[in-house]
């Protein structure tokens, strides 16, 4: 028999290990699943994981693609990885994402064809308040109603996709569009334009504000008391209370500040790769991010890391069904797998396993 | 007479410990025997073995000559074992009769079970309306819901595990006729304690615990408060001296204090008054779920309540938060030392930082001074003599008296101009409790009003100038400590909440 024997204390070495087993788990189990789906698993592991980035054939155009997916992941689960240290669950980035982004365009639109530098700031301002927005709805009903804030915040991205289907239908609708629902491409409008800082990189203001807030949040939550609050609500709410911190504050500074960074990523994507508000605008960063905050353990730097990684699956796994056929669920498996064995593993970081001989009786 | 249980090298180690190590004793029908020995002495895991919790590692065991392994509680139940735990498994919102059914193989119907109900408590002088709901019964009645449930499967040995913890000792002094009266029917009972002189007024033979092994046997009738102390510590302790100063000013005042619990099932404060003069030290005693939380939570500034009802130095603190009341000097130790006190999952370090950012100005400009924090953490781990590897180390992974220390110690080394502390003792060794006990006193000492809450008289009795008790969220007029009698202390606590003594037979 085995049995599970809590540690004294969280194991450092297994909290460092396990992010590593459990990609190569991952490659070992998926590896199988993708031979019992008729493919050769050493091709597929190499195609997902090595060829986006050092198969000369695909570089060039996937090396970009790295830093465009991995920006708003980071981005968001910085935001989200606040509040699942506080014990405050915000389900609903997908949503705050696209009030940031109907926010920025809205403001960009409207100034359309201004051309000016303040178009852009303005932009990054109005897409961080929709986000803000979007995040303080959920927050004020919490505080003041009790309610609970998964629902409400994952309720919230279905209002805001009819929202989106809404403006770019109707109000946000390009004039000279002949009628195709969707706005004007904010690429054709140089003033509010999110352009490549170094052309040819997919390096982007969004994955720049991203590493900026990877430093700003491992400040934040290392060297600042606010921080320590916020790891101190989530593990014990009692001993917070007792250190003087209020819960309405905590709920509000950490849905506010997800839902404004959550804003902020749409706003970059409108405004960059994706071009326009359209129906199908949002793509489930929002989503995805969840599981980056897990996969880097709600810490700043593994959150970039587990964002590049991510990201490289998402790359990888498209180029995977384009070059090997593998059906896109088998990709979508292979990534849940990648959150499943960490989490599994995860257990040996609070758990010591002992063998159980015999019980006398 | 022969033994009607026998237990014989029973050893059980956990990792770590080993928490009995050859443990042998007996028991004979109609005895009274008492476990005697510190927390953490190994008391809870030997009567676990006993009724069937907690399966021994080596050792045998014996009832009525036949050998005994109870695999599960049923199965002790069965052999006539039954134990009364010491926190009770009962549901507030069922009646008296439902709950003792539940604890049953085969209840009868209800109203013959009702009638057995009244039968056996009028019996042994425990009454009890089998129909009154339990949310509604004092800790003293709810603890006769255990006995009778207990008692209906007619035991031949019952254990009791500190039984008075939760009593005032007018109760105390019900309970141990009903056990007497038990005894004298040819029921063993095993009774666990700490309390030296319980143990000499009730039981016939003692044994005593000592890290998981036994150390002595006797009868606790022939040996004094004190020598059974010392075999149970193993050293000699000294009770906590104090200089005596003459008290000051009066520091903190509270008058007419009433709040409503935050917690549905807690206790509403009614018109508290008391005060405290710097020098000074209140203990406040009474039984457990009286107000105690709420006093503090009222006190820390966790729960607000009318401005003028604390007031510090003459100023009005009641709608301060905690952070407020530090800076003004007036600091809190919660009886929950991990989750409340102190966040498990966080390092000393940052435990220290907890409560102490303020007064010891470990952040400027809200970013924190880790070396700062980090040298107050190693000051508290120094001063008070907290074993641990190093101040990075989890909470959770000291002893509770080693943490105990860590948490009263971050807030004396603090300068409180009032420090008010719940429990500070509880589930703690002796050593560290006297520790405990003496910085309270060196810290009143320098003129700090320290405001001690506490279920233990004896612990009152020795550090308190002043005592007064709360009862269902009152409190009583305090009074000098000094020449108070143990009845005027129990009547303070509430007497025997109206419950009736025991007929003599």
């Amino acid at each position: 028999m085995i049995r599970l024997e809590k540690r004294p204390e969280p194991s450092r070495f297994w909290t460092a290990v396990t992010p590593v087993l459990a990609v190569l788990t991952t490659m070992i189990a998926g590896g199988v699943l993708f031979a019992m789906l008729g493919k050769d698993p050493l091709e597929s592991i190499r195609t997902i994981f090595w060829d986006p980035l050092f198969n000369a054939q695909f570089a060039d155009f996937a090396r970009p693609q790295l830093l465009v997916k991995a920006g708003p992941l980071i981005l968001i689960a910085l935001g989200l990885s606040l509040g699942f240290r506080a014990g405050i669950w915000n389900i609903g980035a997908e949503g705050q994402y696209i009030a940031g982004a109907i926010c920025g365009a809205g403001v960009a639109l409207a100034f359309y064809p201004l051309d000016s530098w303040i178009v852009f700031p303005l932009m990054v301002l109005a897409g961080a308040l929709g986000g803000w927005a979007w995040g303080m709805i959920p927050a004020l009903l919490k505080i003041r109603f009790g309610t609970n804030e998964i629902l409400v915040s994952l309720m919230l991205v279905y209002v805001a996709e009819q929202f989106l289907a809404s403006m770019s239908l109707g109000l946000l609708r390009n004039p000279e569009g002949h009628g195709f629902p969707g706005s004007r491409n904010l690429q054709e409008y140089p003033a509010a334009a999110n352009t490549e800082i170094i052309a040819g990189t997919g390096m982007h203001w969004g994955v720049m504000t991203a590493f900026l807030a990877v430093i700003a949040a491992y400040v934040l939550l290392n060297r600042h008391i606010l921080g320590f609050h916020i790891r101190l609500a989530g593990q014990s709410p009692r001993a917070a209370r007792f250190a003087g911190v209020s819960p309405p504050l905590l709920v509000a500074f950490c849905l506010g500040t997800s839902g404004a960074l959550a804003g902020l990523a749409g706003l970059f994507e409108v405004a960059g790769p994706a071009g326009q508000i359209s129906i199908d605008f949002n793509v489930g960063y929002g989503f995805t991010a969840i599981i980056v905050a897990f996969l880097g353990r709600l810490h700043p730097v593994g959150i970039l890391l587990a964002g590049l990684l991510m990201a490289l699956t998402y790359i990888g796994g498209e180029l995977a069904q384009f070059m090997l056929g593998l059906p896109a669920a088998a990709i979508q498996a292979f990534q849940g797998m990648l959150l499943f064995f960490l989490l599994g593993f995860d257990v040996f970081s609070n758990y010591r396993v002992r063998r159980v001989t015999s019980e006398v009786a | 007479m022969t033994a009607l249980l026998t237990v014989e090298g029973l050893t059980k180690a956990y990792p770590g410990v080993v928490a009995n190590d050859d443990v042998s004793f007996a028991i004979a029908p109609g005895e009274v025997h008492a476990l005697l020995g510190e927390n953490g002495a190994g008391k809870s895991t030997l009567v676990k073995m006993i009724y069937g919790l907690v399966r021994p590692d080596a050792g045998r065991m014996r009832l009525r000559d036949t050998p005994y392994t109870p695999s599960e509680p049923r199965a002790a139940r069965a052999s006539g074992v039954a134990m009364v735990f010491q926190h009770f498994s009962l549901f507030d919102a069922l009646d008296v009769a439902e709950n003792i059914a539940l604890g049953m193989e085969n209840p009868p119907p209800q109203r013959q079970l009702a009638r057995r109900i009244r039968e056996v408590s009028e019996a042994y002088g425990l009454p009890l309306d089998p129909d009154r709901l339990v949310g509604e019964l004092s800790a003293g009645e709810r603890q006769r819901v255990e006995i009778i449930r207990c008692l209906l499967q007619d035991p031949k040995l019952l254990i009791m595990d500190e039984p008075t913890s939760v009593l005032t000792p007018q109760e105390v002094q019900i309970l141990f006729e009903t056990l007497r009266k038990l005894a004298a029917e040819g029921t063993a009972i095993l009774y666990i304690s700490h309390k030296l002189e319980e143990i000499r007024a009730l039981c016939d033979n003692a044994t005593i615990l000592r890290l998981g092994k036994v150390v002595a046997t006797c009868d606790p009738r022939e040996k004094s408060a004190a020598e059974l102390a010392e075999m149970m510590v193993g050293t000699k302790l000294t009770p906590p001296e104090r200089e005596s100063a003459a008290p000051g000013e009066v520091v903190l005042d509270v008058s007419g204090l009433s709040m409503k619990s935050a917690n549905p099932f807690g206790t509403t404060l009614k018109n508290v008054h008391f005060r405290v003069r710097a020098g000074e030290v209140l203990g406040i005693g009474g039984v457990a779920g009286n107000g105690q939380d709420e006093l503090l939570a009222a006190l820390s500034g966790e729960s607000r309540v009318e401005p003028d009802a604390i007031r510090l130095k003459g100023a009005d603190v009641g709608q301060l938060g905690p952070n407020a009341r530090r800076r003004l000097g007036l600091l809190c130790a919660p009886e929950e030392r991990l989750g409340h006190a102190a966040a498990p999952d966080m390092s000393l370090t940052e435990n220290a930082i907890l409560t102490g950012v303020i007064r010891e100005d470990l952040a400027a400009r809200g970013f924190l001074r880790w070396g700062a924090a980090q040298g107050f953490a190693r000051r508290i781990v120094e001063r008070f003599d907290v074993r641990t590897p190093g101040v990075g180390h989890a909470a959770r992974s000291l002893s509770g008296g080693n943490l105990q220390k860590f948490v009263i110690g971050r807030e004396v080394l603090q300068r409180p101009e009032v420090l008010v502390v719940n429990q500070p003792t509880w589930g703690v060794d002796a050593s560290a409790a006297a520790a405990i006990r003496q910085a309270l006193l060196d810290l009143a000492s320098t003129g700090t009003a320290v405001i001690c809450i506490s279920q233990d008289l004896d612990e009152l009795m020795e550090i308190s100038d002043q005592f007064a008790a709360l009862n269902e969220g009152r409190l009583s007029a305090p009074r000098p400590a000094r020449g108070l009698s143990i009845e005027e202390i129990g009547l303070m606590m509430g007497g025997a909440h109206d419950m009736e003594v025991a007929d003599a037979i």
